[in-house]
């Protein structure tokens, strides 16, 4: 950016793009670490079975709900259900709250949330695309994963 | 054979469109007035076979052609005709013909309303837009042609449309965002004339204003119905994601918005020339970027069977003709230009340029979190990850108050340098009495005090504050017909930034106020059962089955009181469309000046008769959309000053071919 | 001369660029690998949808190019593609197979007689075990299966015309000419 040819500026300018360099590095590197902290990786429940995953901390795990696993608590919201990659064993989820419309069993889903010391993953929130021919693209690469490798 | 037309006149258009690519722009280089004017019939005739091409399409969706694959994919006999109509964008093959149309359009109001340029500028505008609509049509007819049919064999009813479609928000939606996005290229084509004659003067900057403003209030109130319409048909109560879709639209408007501001100074002040070319570029290469990401689902991928490999490489391809070749043109040609007036770091100019610095970083911290789980799927063989809304908000906020701030001072800046007295007589009062505001409203407001409202309040305050008495001092006239006379005297230009920055205000209230004093539970109700929320107590009374024209659905009644009276009922759906068989949920919303009150019935829970409901209480959300509503109305003002002449461009048009002294011009 | 700094916009583009390339190559689910192509059928012993007595196993379906198609009554898109599927069935030059997946017998013949019945024959998977085996992941997904029980192709979504004459028969006709030629190198 020009600030004019005017001479006395000159020591102005100075100033202004090192105020510009300081601030913009600041802010890169402000953005760097909040990128870090707010990346959710994916794991696959195999994954998660397997220890791969760390326990306490928000990851995003993915499956397709195993058919007549779907349990609701009587006395509160909170609702369980299984997740597979349609090989290794499923993964228990618990999740407190109303599920998305498109939620159904057999369906891929994709939750965030973390796995607590007993093994389950404990959502923050279920996402189910509205798209009744949706398949997370995590999901289906977990299942493409989980049946190259076991056979 | 109606489809058939629609894909003819699809051809014929390309045809148009391709000529009218080579043959101003060759009447430029070879000095033939003739090819230079041929620029208009030649986009009048685009735009004409565009259109008739897109009707053959609503025509397809009214007849119920499930032969035409596309119509059978997106429609259903039992939709009710104006979905059908909607249907016709409601996937990826028609949206883009929506696209060409509003394409075809501009490019159509460019030829019209340009009277006031010279025939070789007017040649080579419209050349380039000429030049971008054969790619658009090149990429429709060999990927996406929504005219192909499933013959001999097709379904006897078609897919239906997806029911989260089948809603006013989504009808007018999209158009208004393609305006926006489109929009863009006007400003694009002429930054790309200049850069080919040499000519990046301001009157470059006079001419791209008006087109350039049009385009940021679509994109303004396109964005703004897309949140509106996620808020109340979604059923999560939220109005902002964060996701790939919605960051589409959001990077060109912040750059948008910085060229905006941009071109006012080249306008005026004749600074930035360079840079305002370069964000010429840049939001035109956003909206292409956003919009054909979204499109090919690179970004928020996939949908089973909509990304076809042959797509995603003609994007790719395009992408890198149009952006890579006009920032090397931009590279190569912008070397000569010199702005020549200098500046004060107190002047409005200053103002700006950290105005278009801070856009262009937010629209950076954007596109970051928008691309990096791309980048890091790339770069670590496959790993998956996804990008939180925290990033966007730690990162954005603050920044975005940053901007705010300065924004709040812009009312008290002045060209060149402001004269010290400026900040004596008029924003140290403001300051002083935006934070009393601040305070007081804070402290008496919710039952929690937050440091955030005091921040957003005040800065809102001082704003709005400072574009009253900047309005005042405007009009201050001893006698009321001299003041009354002040108010006519202003141009549309002043009272469109004034309404539009208002608007931002207002927004910012809204956004800040939901953000903080939101209260949203998710309950499990019995009828008989009670939620209480502050003042307002929420009673589920029952839960019936009714029929809708093709759906049947469970309808919740919640009784609402506000401090034991009653107040009224809401009936929040849930839906289960007929022809797929989805399940929807429709919220109910008591909208209200400062605070909605929303219901959504979730699914029956165990036995006894209960149901999960979603209950929130959402204070000034509604601020959030009428703010955009003003930032639209603002830009769309400006466009009315006179100094544009578009209407008297409109009689230049007329007679233009006869008006040698224009010609003589060129 | 321009100076080169006005080439930092260009060069950020470039890499932009570069990674919307690598984008591209990644995420398509058309190249997701089946884990079974040239893998043998599972085996399976269900009954058939339209005649419950009657239990099916793999090796009645071999000896025949098949085409495997997993279906379902709640399933949208398999009403989209049926029509197609009719045609191919009336065509006569392959024999398409079902598997009702996750589905109610009643109801799928109900569905069955609505829209006419294109299956040489369909198998009742309700437990949806075949369709965990094949490692579906919804429905409509469509197999080809060669004379011998291996699987050789597999389409996700539905089978439009536009599917079967340029993915599909290609295929077939593929499969079909290797059998010709293998029995021919035999005999």
């Amino acid at each position: 950016m020009k600030f004019g040819n005017m001479k006395p500026h000159r020591r102005r300018r100075l100033y202004v793009v090192l105020f510009l360099v300081v601030t913009s590095s600041a802010a890169v590197g402000l953005t760097l670490m909040a990128l870090n902290e707010n990346i959710n990786l994916f794991y696959s429940p195999q994954q998660i079975a397997s220890g791969e995953a760390p326990v306490g901390k928000t990851i995003r795990a993915g499956g397709v709900v195993v058919p007549g696993s779907l349990r609701r608590d009587e006395s509160s919201l909170l609702i369980e259900f299984d997740i597979s990659d349609l090989k290794t064993a499923p993964l228990r989820v618990a999740y407190t709250g109303i599920l998305p419309d498109l939620f159904r069993e057999g369906q891929g889903i994709v939750a965030l949330g973390k796995v607590n010391q007993q093994g389950i993953f404990v959502a923050e929130e279920v996402l189910a695309k509205h798209d009744e021919n949706y398949m997370p693209p995590e999901v289906a690469a977990a299942i493409a994963a989980a049946h190259g490798e076991s056979e | 054979m109606i489809p058939e037309l629609g894909h003819f006149a699809l051809i014929l258009a390309l045809g148009l469109s391709l000529t009218l690519a080579v043959l101003p722009m060759w009447g430029v280089i070879k000095d033939n007035r003739a090819w230079m004017r041929s620029a208009s019939s030649l986009a009048a005739g685009m735009f004409v076979f565009v259109s008739i091409s897109f009707a053959c399409l609503i025509h397809a969706f009214l007849q119920d052609n499930f032969s035409v694959d596309y119509v059978a994919r997106n429609s259903n006999s039992q939709l009710p005709d104006i979905y059908k109509v909607s249907a016709v964008w409601g996937a990826h093959e028609g949206s883009f013909l929506l696209w060409i149309l509003v394409m075809s359009g501009w490019t159509l109001a460019v030829s019209v309303l340009s009277g006031s340029l010279t025939l070789d500028m007017r040649a080579r505008v419209l050349a380039v837009m000429g030049a971008l609509s054969t790619g658009f049509i090149l990429f429709i007819l060999f990927t996406s042609n929504p005219f192909e049919r499933s013959l001999p064999v097709f379904p006897a009813d078609g897919n239906d449309l997806n029911p989260l479609l089948q809603d006013f928000g989504l009808i007018v939606h999209p158009p208004m965002l393609y305006m926006g996005y489109v929009g863009f290229s006007v400003p694009f084509a002429f930054a790309i004339a200049s850069l080919l004659s040499g000519r990046l003067d301001s009157a470059w900057a006079k001419w791209s204003r008006p087109w350039t403003n049009t385009a940021w209030a679509f994109l303004t109130i396109g964005i703004t119905l897309g949140s509106w319409w996620a808020y109340y048909e979604l059923g999560w109560g939220g109005w902002w994601f964060w996701d790939a879709v919605e960051n589409a639209s959001f990077l060109p408007w912040l750059v948008g918005t910085a060229l905006i501001h941009s071109l006012a100074a080249t306008e005026k002040r004749g600074v930035f020339k360079t840079w305002t070319v370069l964000l010429a570029i840049f939001a035109f290469s956003l909206s292409l970027l956003g919009a054909f990401l979204v499109r090919s689902g690179v970004l928020t991928s996939v949908h089973a069977f909509a990304v076809d490999p042959k797509r995603g490489l003609f994007i790719l391809g395009f992408l890198v003709i149009v952006i890579g070749g006009s920032l090397t043109l931009f590279a190569v040609r912008v070397a000569h230009i010199k702005s020549k007036a200098g500046f004060d770091f107190t002047s409005r100019e200053a103002l700006l340029l950290v105005n278009n610095m801070l856009l262009v970083v937010a629209a950076a911290i954007v596109l970051l979190g928008t691309l990096y789980p791309l980048g890091y799927e790339a770069l670590t063989g496959g790993k998956k990850i996804s990008v939180g809304p925290p990033y966007f908000n730690t990162i954005f906020v603050p920044v975005a108050l940053v901007l705010f701030a300065f924004m709040a001072l812009g009312p008290f800046s002045r060209w060149k340098r402001t004269p010290i007295e400026v900040y004596r007589k008029s924003l140290l009062p403001l300051l002083a009495i935006s934070a009393v505001i601040a305070l007081l409203f804070a402290l008496l407001y919710g039952d929690s005090f937050s440091a955030w409202v005091v921040i957003c309040v005040f800065l809102a305050a001082l704003l709005g504050t400072g574009l009253l008495l900047d309005g005042y001092y405007r009009i201050r006239s001893k006698t009321a017909g001299a003041r009354l006379a002040a108010v006519f005297k202003q141009t549309p230009s002043y009272y469109g930034m004034w309404i539009a920055h208002l608007g931002i205000a207002i927004s910012v209230i809204g956004v800040c106020m939901t953000s903080i004093y939101s209260d949203e539970r998710d309950v499990r109700m019995t009828p008989g059962d009670t939620v209480t929320m502050g003042a307002y107590e929420f009673r589920l009374v029952g839960v019936q089955r009714i029929k809708g024209p093709n759906y049947i659905a469970d309808r919740g009644n919640i009784q609402v009181s506000k401090n034991g009276e009653y107040l009224l009922d809401l009936h929040p759906e849930r839906r289960k469309y007929l022809v797929k068989g989805n399940v929807m949920t429709e919220a109910d919303i008591d909208p209200g000046l400062f605070r909605d009150l929303y219901v959504a019935l979730g699914e029956p829970v165990g036995t006894m008769g209960a149901w999960a409901v979603r209950v929130h209480y959402k204070p000034f959300v509604r601020w959030i959309w009428f703010g955009g509503l003003c930032m639209m109305l603002g830009g769309l003002i400006t466009v009315f000053d006179r100094k544009y002449r578009l209407v008297s461009a409109l009689k230049k048009q007329r007679n233009w071919v006869t008006d040698t002294a224009e010609v003589s011009n060129a | 001369m321009s100076k080169p700094s006005l080439f930092v916009p260009l060069g950020v583009f470039a890499l932009l660029a570069m990674l919307l390339a690598a984008g591209f190559g990644l995420d398509d689910p058309h190249h997701l690998p089946s884990a079974l192509i040239g893998k043998p059928m599972p085996e399976f012993e269900l009954v058939d949808v339209l005649n419950p007595d009657r239990v099916i196993r793999k090796e009645d379906l071999l000896g025949h190019v098949s085409l495997i198609n997993v279906w379902a009554t709640w399933c949208p898109n398999c009403v989209v593609e049926h029509p197609q599927f009719l045609e191919i069935s009336r065509q006569g030059s392959i024999r398409v197979i079902g598997v009702n997946y996750h589905d109610d017998i009643e109801k799928a013949q109900q569905w069955l007689q609505k829209y006419e019945n294109p299956y040489w024959v369909s198998v009742a998977d309700t437990e949806g075990t075949l369709g965990i085996d094949l490692g579906v992941y919804g429905a409509p997904e469509t197999f080809v299966m060669d004379a011998k029980g291996y699987i050789r192709y597999r389409h996700v979504g539905p089978v439009t015309r536009n599917v079967w004459l340029d993915t599909l028969l290609p295929v077939v006709d593929a499969v079909k000419r290797e059998q010709v030629e293998q029995t021919a190198a035999r005999g």
